[in-house]
């Protein structure tokens, strides 16, 4: 037990006294958080708006009214023509443009419904389907605050709700896969980094050639690693809450256990890849390339996993990361229990549990 | 103490050891001399346990390295052939460290690390990597010996530090044989073969002498004279293009002539180089060092490589 300690503290001195290791624990999930939640913004706000009204009459300068009211939209222009709509999105301001039809409120009256031309500047989806939604939202409840009683009711294509998010707040999305992202961040690259250092440096030769069994150097390596990315979840969390306002509507100690199995899973996954990675540079290529840029790109955290190819969405279920979201979400958003997450508490154990038996059994008691 | 039989090892084409065996005795101060990439830090790695051999086996206290490894690794000392201790780590720490990971304490084994550590204690506070050449090799010294090792194994300690460290190294190694550690030592330094008790003399991964290193210049030692001219550069050349001439070396500031069997006398040797304009000759007959007789070995073993 003894000798055991002893790694551990040998462990937190390489920890504290590299300048670079304190900045990528401690300073990278700061400034990642604050980094995706100002400057990777997909929230509609003050969206430059067109309108191309053909009747002008008093209905559409209602809805002009409501729209601009909103807080979401500006007025920028008023168009005379529809050549005018595609000269003035190439000048790249105005993200949507709203034509009504002849006789808008004639039409209304007589039909019960009128059409509106929605065209957005979809040079960036998200935000184009965004914005036309908000728009589609604010004219449906400008109807039936103008009609309660309308019997048929001007239909504007479906009705979209949104849940738990009401007001599409991009960073409430970011930080589940922030978290995942960063404590894989923090744990396999750190960890893998630092086993392959003392390769490199030669002293796993020396530590070879002593007492300690393999599960012992992996365990005094994996727990100085374990406490500082929980202490990095516990930092996201309260940024989250204090910068943000972002809930955390679910059972705290629940969502620490989480954490902490998802810390616990990364860690293996470090440890995996100190088996095969001969120097720093490689466990570094390999825990950015092999595990970072998918955990970005797979598991939901940027792109929805629904709209995946096939192909992509089976390996999204090995991302351990993606499972970690849904958790995250479920417990921060939603607020639900244990018994909504179990699904996926148990596919990260069942994956921690392979993945430290298979380090074990690779971990090298030789040189080759 | 260790045994090694039939002990061959090869890294794809490379066969950096072929066919070794050697016997260590108890308390013995052991060297392996040989140039770089002989094959010694393969041998003392097979030694304990970081590689297994190809063919043979290797024993330690009884134990064999492969399959007991476990035992063997509590019974060495290791010292890797690069500074292998922490860098940012302090002198003080670094040894409480591997006290530690040994099941030991500083305090438990103080008294064998003390004339050794004693020098490097004034510094027990700065980070290893600050140290300079000699005080690392201490330091790396303490840190083998910290949990009482029956087999002290040391790859090439003394390279890359000054002679008076060199020096001091080797009166520590002396004091640890004494205090009853069996120990194996390589160096690529042919002046520090005298140090030991014996000698292996290494070349290509194989054993080309193995004795005191007393008997191994009586057995090998050839006689050669030591010449001196005011023209350096044209005395080898000339030396090199004489029909008598076995073999010449720059030695320190003389050269170390040798020649073929039956050979000249002085007065041949001077006349010669007086029919080649050489000024200011001296010429007296040298006995021959340990350094000698590896070079001879060694190019010896070279021309019979070369010929095979």
């Amino acid at each position: 037990m003894n000798r055991f300690w002893g790694f551990i503290r040998k462990e937190f001195y390489h920890i504290f006294r590299d300048a670079r290791t304190l900045i990528i624990i401690l300073g990278i999930p700061v400034s990642q958080l604050l980094l995706f939640g100002y400057v990777v913004n997909t929230e509609v706000k003050d969206v430059k708006l067109a309108v191309y009204d053909q009747s002008k009459d008093d209905v559409t300068t209602r809805i002009i009214n409501k729209l601009t009211s909103s807080g979401y939209f500006e007025l920028v222009k008023n168009l005379d023509s529809d050549n005018d709509i595609e000269a003035i999105f190439k000048k790249g301001k105005i993200k949507e443009v709203l034509v009504f039809e002849p006789d808008f409120a004639e039409k209304l009256e007589r039909e019960g419904s009128a059409d509106i031309q929605l065209l957005a500047d979809a040079t960036d989806p998200n935000v184009a389907r965004m914005v036309a939604m908000y728009t589609q939202n604010i004219i449906n409840s400008f109807l039936k605050q103008e009609q309660p009683l309308a019997t048929v009711p001007m239909q504007v294509n479906a009705s979209i709700k949104m849940y738990y998010n009401e007001q599409l707040r991009s960073v409430f999305l970011f930080v589940p896969g922030l978290m995942a992202l960063i404590m894989m961040l923090v744990s396999a690259l750190m960890s893998s980094i630092s086993i392959t250092r003392e390769k490199e440096l030669g002293t796993m030769e020396v530590l070879l050639v002593s007492p300690l069994k393999p599960i012992h150097i992996i365990i005094g390596k994996v727990i100085p690693y374990l406490l500082i990315a929980f202490v990095d979840s516990l930092l996201i969390i309260l940024m989250g809450n204090l910068v943000f306002n972002m809930p955390v509507n679910g059972s705290l100690l629940l969502l620490m256990g989480e954490c902490f199995l998802f810390i616990f899973l990364s860690l293996s996954l470090g440890i995996l890849i100190s088996t095969v990675a001969p120097t720093q540079l490689i466990a570094m290529f390999m825990s950015m390339i092999g595990l970072m840029l998918p955990t970005l790109l797979l598991s939901g955290f940027v792109f929805p996993i629904e709209s995946m190819p096939e192909v992509l969405q089976w390996f999204s279920a090995i991302m351990p990361a993606r499972w970690f979201n849904e958790i995250v979400k479920n417990i921060m958003l939603k607020g639900v229990g244990f018994m909504y997450v179990w699904k996926q508490t148990f596919i990260l154990l069942a994956m921690s549990v392979f993945i430290v038996f298979v380090s074990v059994r690779k971990f090298k008691i030789r040189l080759m | 103490m260790i045994r090694f039989n039939n002990v061959s090892k090869s890294y794809g084409d490379v066969q950096a050891v072929s066919d070794i065996s050697f016997e260590v005795k108890e308390h013995e101060l052991f060297g392996l001399i040989g140039p770089d990439g002989a094959g010694k830090t393969t041998l003392l790695r097979m030694l304990v346990s970081l590689l297994l051999p190809d063919f043979g086996s290797i024993s330690l206290a009884g134990c064999n390295v492969v399959g007991n490894y476990r035992k063997v690794r509590s019974l060495v000392g290791y010292m890797p052939g690069r500074f292998s201790l922490y860098q940012d780590l302090s002198v003080e720490e670094n040894l409480s460290f591997f006290a530690s990971v040994f099941g030991s304490s500083i305090a438990e084994n103080y008294h064998l690390i003390e004339p050794i550590y004693k020098q490097i204690e004034p510094f027990r506070k700065r980070r290893a990597g600050k140290l300079s050449g000699g005080m690392k090799q201490k330091l790396a010294l303490s840190c083998a010996l910290i949990h009482k090792p029956v087999v002290l194994v040391l790859d090439e300690p003394t390279t890359g530090v000054d002679a008076v460290s060199r020096h001091e190294f080797w009166d520590m190694l002396d004091n640890l044989k004494k205090a009853g550690i069996t120990i194996i030592v390589s160096t690529p330094y042919m002046d520090e073969a005298s140090r030991c008790d014996r000698v292996a003399l290494i070349q290509q991964g194989c054993i080309l002498s193995i004795d005191t290193p007393g008997s191994i210049v009586q057995t090998h030692g050839k006689q050669h004279w030591n010449i001196k001219a005011r023209e350096r550069y044209k005395l080898i050349t000339d030396l090199e293009a004489w029909e008598q001439t076995a073999s010449v070396y720059p030695f320190g500031q003389y050269l170390h002539l040798k020649l073929k069997s039956g050979g000249a006398g002085r007065n041949e040797i001077i006349a010669y180089l007086k029919r080649n304009n050489h000024e200011q000759i001296e010429a007296c007959e040298g006995t021959p060092g340990i350094e000698d007789v590896f070079i001879d070995l060694m190019t010896e073993n070279d021309k019979k490589q070369i010929e095979a």
